[in-house]
């Protein structure tokens, strides 16, 4: 019925598939593996909070079935710091006020580093004018129209947008960077 | 950050089995039988839990009608065969994972004989209301001839306001983990009140308060709605019957059906004014949705109960019985949906006489309280007016509607007026520990669900104690710890401030007493010497100063312990205390869609004592941020024929994102209030209120549509 051979690497290390099907990325992370930093806000791909990155792609998580994830590279929050310290955007967070009880908090940050990917893809959002652009620039508008998947009550856009735009300015943001930071730190 | 700091449904124990909740359908009624034969078959079933199995139990102790109760309703919990509100909770399943709970529970069936229930609001308003009671009084003023008056007043607005369910929607949904061990239950909890649930959990189990430890460590946001609620409750049950720890963690659609909201409220809002702006009547009345037994009146018409000096006033609240959950305090209950009313109704006046709105609410600021004659602690507001007004260019507005076009999009400026009622509880208290290398223990039963009151209790401590804040060690929410801080929301702030205040006093005294005859404090009394550099020393010759660390070593102290009280707010008795805020807004409404885009938000805010900038700018910025949504988005739809909530889910129930919420500039003034201790009156809710009036007089200006039915969705602009 599904793919029983092969494991899903995650932040690195080889995890076999769930033997239910029904198990989602996002409890596979939480439940069986104890990786919580991955949060469930709806489980209904409304919130952004399991948001992780698959082969640097963003995903919401809870509308994943693990199973279907074998032989993929999925990367969680408690992956984005290296030995050497915080992931710039974690850094940026701190310094902007990016959090107030910081439950959205990983989902925010690994949607923006998977945003960064599609910027540097040339996917354009609903906002970019220029569909023909190969080099979309991250504007403020730009910025909040594609991270608008990833909710927060406490109410600390302002802080969550400035940490993105300051960390995407100083070329830190991008997947690549981002995975090149962990490699480092392996 | 690292996404590392345990929030409730991370908790786990070994053994653990989860459970799902099967909810009822009907809004009232009888369960005849529940069968659940086939959820037992299922893989991985453990245990299930309904009305005939159900440990007895009390009923939920509501706020208020004991120190440590914090429950919104007083019903009993699956304790009967009754079926009080569509969604409430029938079964409990618990199975050894989370997919084989849910899946079990899908089996259960339930057979249910319906009753005629009171399902819509003008069912229910034609069923009869009630007048509401608040603090045992009925809300029901009268000072003067309101009606007269109004009737004869130069100048008259008398309108009908309408504001909708909301729900609170923190992102992290309730969630809790339960052990038992023998007869104590351990209980890791997402809430707002730990000491509170400890009690409450206690008193409807049958045991002692001291046999339930409850910790909340995080908090994913709660904003009122993570009190004491019906899902500790069967979590706990649950567990003793299955004879396992229960993690109970709600679905976004669980919260909706079990913990309520805001409630619904229709509110009448007519002032009087003579020629030369001065109200003359101010008459705030209305009907809210509400339950019997809840203690939450929802009660709109506060906000005129102070906000301006008028001639004659007339106060009236009216509850309208439904049979649904109860409402829940919401982020500045009563407040937020009546400053809405209050702010939008003084616009139209300010309109009907072409007086600009600023003015017009400074022409009628109060000398001193109008309800109850007392001199205002420290009122600002019209500074702040005068700052906010400034830095927002309201100068460069066109007092005309409809004037200002860019394209396609109309151009308004609104402004509106809120405030929060200062509060501070008897009885909080702290218990302080300082050790002889001069590092600080502070064990204080409050709760940081994001609102930063970690960092500010931390500087307060330090402050006061002139250490610096990494030698203060801060252990918050757990209900083991001997301080308590009954206050939430604002008041915990306060409440806690004045804890602090008091346990500086304590501390002095005490190691006075600890000083030896060689020490250069010798013979000093606590007047005359004050905490300086991590120790005290005397106020006006700070060279005669000893560490703390050197004061318990020389006297063979280890460590030194007190148990500090606020005491009684008696300022309260003496002064009449708010916050205030002037909030300012620009829209931009689509001509030809109706789409409305708020481009500029400002708070100018008078709050006391400011205790930290950063997180009382973002306690700011998220008030706002969610009154944007109570004006523009935000509304739980109940379908009327049977009271079941259609929008259960975050893609369905609109809270403001990234690109509706522009940057949000905030002021205040930093007056201290020299009657609050510390000065500071607390700032959690306050700048929920005033927003949503400043959002729609915005779109009044821009697009000359009155909207008085939030939220101001496209189609009442079209
Ligand atoms: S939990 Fe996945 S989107 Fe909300
Ligand atoms: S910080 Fe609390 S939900 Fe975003």
């Amino acid at each position: 019925m599904y793919a029983k051979s092969g494991a899903i690497r995650i932040n690195g290390t080889p995890v076999p598939p769930p033997d239910d099907p029904r198990v989602s990325l996002l409890d596979l992370l939480r439940e069986t593996l104890g990786l919580h930093g991955t949060k469930k806000g709806c489980n209904q791909g409304g919130c952004g909070a399991c948001t992780v990155l698959v082969d640097d792609e963003r995903i919401v998580s809870c509308l994943a079935l693990a199973v279907q994830y074998t032989g993929r590279d999925v990367v969680t929050i408690d992956a984005l710091a290296g030995e050497d310290g915080l992931h710039p955007l974690q850094q940026a967070f701190i310094e902007h006020d990016g959090f107030q009880c910081g439950y959205c908090t990983p989902g925010q940050i690994c949607s923006a580093i998977g945003m960064a990917g599609e910027l540097e893809r040339g996917v354009p959002s609903h906002v970019t004018s220029d569909l023909s652009a190969k080099r979309i620039e991250l504007t403020d508008d730009e910025l909040r129209e594609r991270m608008s998947g990833n909710l927060c009550r406490c109410g600390a856009h302002n802080g969550i947008v400035s940490a993105i735009a300051q960390t995407h300015r100083a070329g830190q943001l991008s997947p690549r960077s981002s995975t090149k930071a962990r490699r480092a730190a392996r | 950050m690292r996404g590392a700091a345990p929030y409730a449904a991370e908790f786990a124990f070994d053994g653990m089995v989860y459970a799902a909740l099967v909810f009822s359908t009907i809004a009232k009624g009888r369960i005849v039988a529940i069968d659940t034969s086939a959820a037992e078959s299922a893989p991985g079933f453990v245990h299930v839990m309904s009305h005939y199995n159900a440990p007895r139990m009390k009923p939920m102790m509501p706020w208020a009608s004991s120190e440590k109760a914090a429950g919104n309703d007083a019903l009993p919990i699956m304790q009967d065969d009754r079926i009080r509100w569509n969604g409430q909770p029938i079964a409990v399943v618990l199975a050894e994972t989370q997919e084989q709970a849910d899946y079990a529970a899908s089996l259960v069936r339930a057979t249910c004989e319906a009753e005629p229930a009171t399902t819509s609001f003008a069912q229910a308003k034609a069923n009869g209301t009630e007048t509401a009671m608040l603090g045992g009084q009925p809300v029901h003023i009268e000072i003067g001839d309101a009606e007269a008056a109004l009737a004869t007043a130069a100048v008259s607005v008398d309108a009908t306001f309408h504001t909708p369910y909301q729900n609170h929607n923190a992102i992290e949904p309730h969630a809790v983990t339960v052990a038992w061990h023998g007869d104590e239950l351990e209980v890791h909890d997402a809430s707002q009140s730990v000491a509170h649930n400890a009690w409450s959990l206690a008193t409807m189990l049958g045991i002692d308060e001291h046999q339930v430890h409850v910790t909340s460590p995080y908090v994913g946001g709660a904003f009122g709605g993570k009190f004491m609620g019906t899902h500790q409750v069967l979590a706990a049950a649950a567990s003793r019957l299955a004879g396992r720890p229960v993690r109970l963690a709600l679905s976004r659609a669980g919260v909706y059906r079990l913990v309520g909201g805001r409630a619904l409220t229709e509110q009448r809002l007519a002032i009087g004014a003579a020629r030369d702006g001065r109200f003359v009547a101010l008459i705030h009345t209305g009907t809210s949705t509400h339950i019997p037994g809840s203690p939450h009146p929802e009660l709109a018409q506060f906000v005129s109960y102070s906000s301006y000096a008028t001639d004659t006033l007339k106060i009236d609240l009216q509850w309208a019985y439904l049979d649904m959950v109860a409402n829940a305090a919401m982020r500045a209950p009563g407040e937020a949906v009546g400053s809405f009313a209050l702010e939008s109704a003084v616009d139209e006046v300010a309109v009907a006489l072409g007086m600009d709105p600023i003015e017009l609410r400074i022409r009628n600021e109060p000398a001193t309280d109008p309800l109850s004659g007392l001199p205002f602690s420290s009122r600002n507001i019209v500074k702040a007016w005068r700052a906010g007004a400034k830095r927002f260019g309201w100068e460069r507005r066109n007092p005309t509607p409809r004037a200002v076009r860019e394209g396609d999009w109309l151009i308004g400026m609104g402004c509106g007026a809120g405030s929060h009622m200062y509060a501070r509880e008897p009885g909080g208290s702290a218990r302080l520990t300082l050790a002889g290398d001069g590092t600080v223990e502070v064990a204080i039963a409050a709760h940081d669900a994001g609102m930063g009151t970690a960092t500010v209790q931390t500087q307060i401590i330090a402050e006061q104690l002139a250490l610096r804040p990494e030698q203060i060690e801060l252990r918050l929410a757990d209900s083991a710890l001997p301080g308590l801080v009954p206050g939430v929301g604002s008041s915990q702030t306060t409440t806690a401030a004045a804890t602090t205040v008091a346990a500086k006093h304590e501390v002095v005294a005490e190691l006075l007493k600890l000083v030896r005859g060689d020490s250069p404090l010798a013979g000093l009394t606590a007047d005359d010497v004050t905490p300086r550099d991590g120790g005290l020393a005397k106020i006006d010759d700070p060279g005669r100063h000893e560490s703390y660390a050197s004061i318990l070593t020389r006297a063979g102290r280890d460590e030194l312990t007190i148990d500090a009280s606020g005491g009684n707010p008696t300022e309260s008795e003496q002064y009449s205390m708010y916050s205030y805020g002037a909030m300012f807004c620009e829209v931009r409404v689509n001509a030809i869609t109706g789409e409305t885009r708020v481009s500029r938000l400002l708070g100018s805010m008078d709050c006391g004592r400011v205790m930290n900038a950063r997180t009382a700018a973002g306690q700011f910025r998220g008030g706002m941020i969610m009154a944007m949504g109570l004006a523009l988005t935000e509304e739980t739809l109940y379908d009327e024929r049977t009271a079941r909530i259609m929008n259960p889910s975050l893609a369905e129930y609109h809270i403001p994102v990234h690109a509706d919420v522009p940057k949000i500039d905030v002021i205040w003034t930093g007056i201290p209030d020299p009657h609050a201790p510390l000065g500071a009156r607390g700032i959690g809710e306050l700048s929920m209120n005033g927003t949503a009036a400043a959002i729609a007089n915005a779109i009044y200006n821009a697009t000359g549509k009155r909207v008085r039915q939030l939220p101001i969705t496209l189609d009442k602009l079209l």
